[in-house]
């Protein structure tokens, strides 16, 4: 069970949407066999976090097995603690998805949902095989590329094919730093290029190319400023459960690979080039906020809001410090969390008045109480008010900022000013004061399936920002052993 | 003596000879009304022999006819490439002559006797001999561009595809004729012996020079590829599906054998700029175009400059992955216009890419293989055309070619956008109005996708088997 449990995680959805090529076009078995998959997914994902074995280092639930000859290609599978919760995470997400799409998607539903569970299996967070982990990063652009292009808004074609090409464009440095790493080493494994860069057997230059390589990937998926550009389009036009997948999970592929491979395979260079990277992510931080500030639009407001969140969590990576990378990894969590159900609260609004724009609304608190309850609770949890999920990734996130540089955690603490700023704002003007339009006042409140999607998501905003050890005990050692060349470095520095 | 075993050697060339002559002897046969399925249905079975022939050919390697003829796993791979494709091109065919009302059994014996030509240029080690075999497939593959004949685009494909087809071959054959004079053979293990004591003269050049021009002309690589669009387009859609694919995969497994086996020198930067040519001339202008044939005729053009790039890596790794390439690629692209000739409907009628719009819709298992194919030529994984990629980019790289592979990278990356417009439009764009209802995709011509679809998707899950093949098979091409 052990060996085949990441093989059954990853695959079933895989194995849900070959059988649902088969049925026949009937959108609710469609949808009830769709949900009742990624339900499944779920289930079997919590093996992981019950049989993990907390506190030891290195990966579990390994499998190892030849794919291809040659090249040297494994199929190697294996998690340890930060790769661990964004697998439960994905799985968590997408039931969600697919209640939250039952009534929005209403044409081409078979192939929206054969589309969705593609989606959730290309999101390997459990390859350590470089070319597998590579194999199945490009693999999720089309799948996401269809959903906003086929099910997204107006101006979806543009979206996409931007998302596309942003995406596969930059992915190809990536792919040349991995044929270049076997080119030198003669393996895709993980752990053995780590090795070879540990060892010396790749030149302290080659390994920075190597790492530029990796970077440039990773940045366009963030995005990080200045290459973020495509991330308001993408998610602006792509249908809801698109914007919940893409900002809940396959940004987090970026901040991922950050860490598991630019840190985790380049230390020495990731070092060097802290401080511009950090750089960068403060002026994320501070830009995503400001440009949220100034939104209109609600769904253009949360996408921004997720550059500037996604901004802290690579300061936290690049902080190089365990209660920054602690962090970096919590937050992560929380905003796949957090900004998932914000953007289900705004495809809901968006279902009923067929508009984003912030104007248009008003007063919605009278007639939707219960939405407007969540909407609060869902915005203080990405606000970061104590109690609740983001505050204690911020917290930690800043803690290391500041242990690596005062100037850093000053300039990204007024992030979370900004971001209170612009969320409490966004709230008084949509659920406060009178009512303005006649047309909102007979809005109808959160039917019984769209509170079944959203209490999942509060649950645990909840139970994250008051038991975060649970999480975190997991992550830690995970991180440790992420950060230990770098940990070993600064002591020989201090002999 | 010429022994019994020395048919062995030519055993797949028979049969598909045997096959074609049997097509045209019952075409001739046949009542001038009746239909010609049945023809293709013999032409078909005839592929089918010829793959049997071939792989129990495969069971005695050697050389035959003084050797004229080697059989070994390099040809064995290609006679099996070759036969595949052109009994898909026979399936795919079978229900577009009909819908084009062209009743004419010759057809199928063309392209037998196209493969007949093809299959020899793979096998033969021989210059002459192979100048023979090139001349036999290309005048097939003359005629077949021809035969849409109310249509004045495919006469104007057929009669540019002879006239600068035959200047080509010329060229080729001065080349044989100098290297001859160079060499005093016209054995490529000879030349390969007679190459290695240092008969380094201009003249061997020259011929390097001259058979490169002509077999660049086949496979439609930079600076020699001007033909090729007007050609697609006028041609009918399973012939090209066809030429794109199986001549080229021949005249590359000549290129390979000269290059190789022969150690013939000085085409590392012929062929270095002709890759980079044949990538950024063949990108660059497919995206501008609106006429899916001319699209994909562009990106065959620019699919051989990758190819070469396989060639400029000089090693066994490279000449494994020009196999595996051609391989990959002869699947893709036949299924792609497989296709391309079912939507095209009567006479040819909806080839832009306005017609595709809406296709998503209209016809969702058509639009969905033609993704396939088409993320295929991108190089997306999980489809053949990334491994194919991937083998030929990291080919070059051990063989430090960074700058090709840059610029081979930079091309793929422009590729993406032209053959993601295609995906665009057919899920993302609403048909025009009165756009006609896709016809109903026949038994055959469906067996043809799926097959196509499924060996994409295999040589992209499970490459393995395939390139230990062609590795084998390049390890011994090299004597």
């Amino acid at each position: 069970m052990s060996e085949a449990i990441l093989t059954i995680v990853t695959f079933l959805p895989l194995a849900g949407a070959v059988l649902l090529l088969l049925f026949p076009r009937k959108d609710d078995l469609i949808r009830w066999f769709a949900l009742i998959v990624t339900l499944l997914g779920f289930v079997f994902s919590l093996h992981l976090p019950v049989h993990f074995v907390r506190g030891a280092s290195g990966f579990q639930f390994e499998t190892n097995r030849q794919w291809i000859t040659a090249p040297n290609i494994h199929y190697h599978l294996g998690i340890d603690g930060i790769s661990m919760w964004l697998v439960v995470l994905t799985t968590f997400l997408s039931p969600l998805c697919v209640l939250i799409s039952w009534k929005s998607v209403h044409e081409r539903v078979k192939e929206f949902f054969i589309l969705l569970l593609i989606l959730e299996t290309a999101l390997i967070f459990v390859a350590l095989d470089l070319f597998l982990f590579y194999f199945f990063w490009e693999a999720t652009l089309i799948p996401m590329a269809l959903i906003i292009g086929i099910f997204g808004h107006e101006r979806r074609i543009y979206a996409a094919v931007k998302f596309f090409l942003f995406t596969m464009i930059a992915s190809m440095f990536m792919l040349a730093a991995i044929i270049w790493l076997y080119a030198q080493t003669g393996s895709f494994e993980y752990s053995a290029a780590q090795r070879a860069v540990e060892a010396g057997q790749i030149g302290w230059q080659a390994a920075l190319w190597c790492f530029l390589g990796f970077f440039i990937a990773f940045a366009v998926k963030v995005p990080i400023f200045p290459l973020h550009t495509w991330l308001p389009d993408a998610h602006f036009e792509a249908p809801t459960a698109g914007s919940v997948m893409l900002a809940g999970v396959l940004l987090k592929m970026g901040t991922y690979g950050l860490l598991r491979f630019n840190v985790g395979l380049f230390p020495e260079q990731a070092r060097e080039h802290a401080p511009w990277i950090i750089t960068l992510a403060i002026i994320g931080i501070i830009y995503g906020a400001l440009v949220a500030m100034v939104q209109p639009n609600l769904k253009k407001l949360v996408a921004y809001s997720s550059v500037s969140h996604l901004g802290f969590v690579v300061l936290g990576i690049f902080s190089f410090t365990t209660s920054g990378a602690d962090g970096a990894v919590y937050q992560m969590l929380n905003h796949g969390v957090s900004t998932g159900a914000l953007f289900m609260l705004v495809g809901i609004l968006y279902e009923r008045r067929h508009t984003f724009e912030i104007s248009e609304f008003g007063g919605l608190a009278t007639p939707m109480p219960v939405y407007a309850t969540f909407f609060m609770f869902i915005m203080l949890s990405s606000v970061g008010l104590p109690l609740l999920n983001g505050f204690v990734g911020e917290f930690l996130v800043l803690n290391g900022a500041f242990q690596a540089r005062a100037i850093y955690g000053i300039l990204a603490a007024t992030g979370v000013i900004w971001s209170a700023c612009y969320l409490l704002w966004m709230y008084q003007r949509v659920f406060f004061g009178k009512v303005k339009k006649d047309v909102n006042l007979t809005l109808p409140d959160l039917s019984a399936r769209e509170r079944m999607a959203l209490w999942p998501t509060a649950l645990a905003a909840l139970a994250m920002g008051v038991v975060p050890l649970f999480w975190l005990n997991a992550i830690e050692p995970a991180v440790r052993a992420v950060l230990s060349p770098l940990a070993q470095m600064a002591e020989a520095f201090v002999r | 003596m010429i022994q019994a075993s020395d048919y062995i050697g030519v055993l797949p060339e028979i049969v598909l000879a045997v096959f074609g002559i049997a097509v045209m002897m019952t075409e001739a046969a046949l009542p001038p009304g009746a239909s010609r399925r049945p023809l293709g249905w013999l032409a078909f079975v005839g592929t089918l022999a010829a793959v049997a022939a071939t792989l129990y050919q495969a069971r005695h390697p050697g050389t035959a006819f003084f050797d004229m003829v080697r059989v070994d796993s390099f040809s064995v791979f290609f006679h099996l490439l070759i036969s595949f494709v052109a009994a898909l091109v026979i399936l795919s065919s079978l229900e577009y002559l009909d819908t084009q009302h062209i009743r004419a059994g010759e057809y199928y014996g063309l392209i037998l006797f196209g493969a007949v030509g093809m299959v020899l240029m793979s096998s033969a080690i021989e210059l002459v001999l192979i100048f023979i075999a090139l001349e036999i497939s290309s005048i097939s593959t003359y005629v077949l561009a021809g035969f849409r004949r109310r249509a004045p685009a495919s006469i104007e494909s057929s009669i540019k595809y002879f006239l600068l087809g035959s200047f080509a071959t010329a060229f080729f054959l001065y080349g044989v004729a100098l290297m001859f004079g160079a060499t005093g053979t016209t054995r490529i293990y000879q030349i390969a012996d007679a190459v290695q004591n240092g008969q380094h003269s201009a003249l061997v050049f020259t011929a390097v020079a001259l058979m490169f021009v002509g077999l660049g002309f086949k496979v439609g690589a930079a600076p020699f590829h001007v033909w090729t669009p007007d050609v697609y387009e006028g041609a009918p859609a399973p012939v090209v599906g066809l030429m794109s694919t199986a001549p080229k995969a021949a005249a590359f497994a000549v290129l390979l054998r000269i290059f190789f086996a022969a150690g013939a020198p000085g085409w590392f930067w012929p062929v270095w700029i002709s890759a980079a040519l044949s990538m950024t001339l063949g990108n660059v202008s497919a995206l501008v175009q609106d006429n899916v044939k001319r699209l994909l005729a562009y990106s065959s053009i620019a699919h051989a400059g990758y190819l070469l790039v396989a060639f400029a890596a000089a090693r066994e790794i490279g000449i494994s992955a020009a196999m595996f390439y051609s391989a990959s690629y002869a699947f893709m692209n036949v299924g792609a216009f497989a296709v391309v000739s079912h939507f095209a409907s009567a006479g040819e009628r909806y080839v832009t890419l306005e017609d595709y719009a809406g296709l998503g819709r209209r016809s969702p298992g058509l639009a969905a293989t033609l993704t396939i194919f088409l993320l295929s030529l991108i190089g997306i994984p999980i489809t053949g055309g990334f491994f194919a990629k991937l083998y030929v980019f990291s080919a070059a790289l051990q063989s430090n070619l960074v700058w090709l592979v840059i610029i081979a990278v930079v091309n793929s990356a422009i590729a993406a956008y032209y053959y993601l417009r295609i995906i665009v439009v057919m899920y993302m764009r609403n048909a025009r109005e009165g756009a006609p209802p896709v016809e109903h995709v026949s038994a055959p011509l469906g067996v043809a996708l799926a097959l196509t679809a499924v060996a994409t998707i295999y040589l992209g899950v499970l490459p393995g088997r395939v390139l230990d093949y062609a590795s084998r098979a390049a390890a011994l091409l090299v004597r």
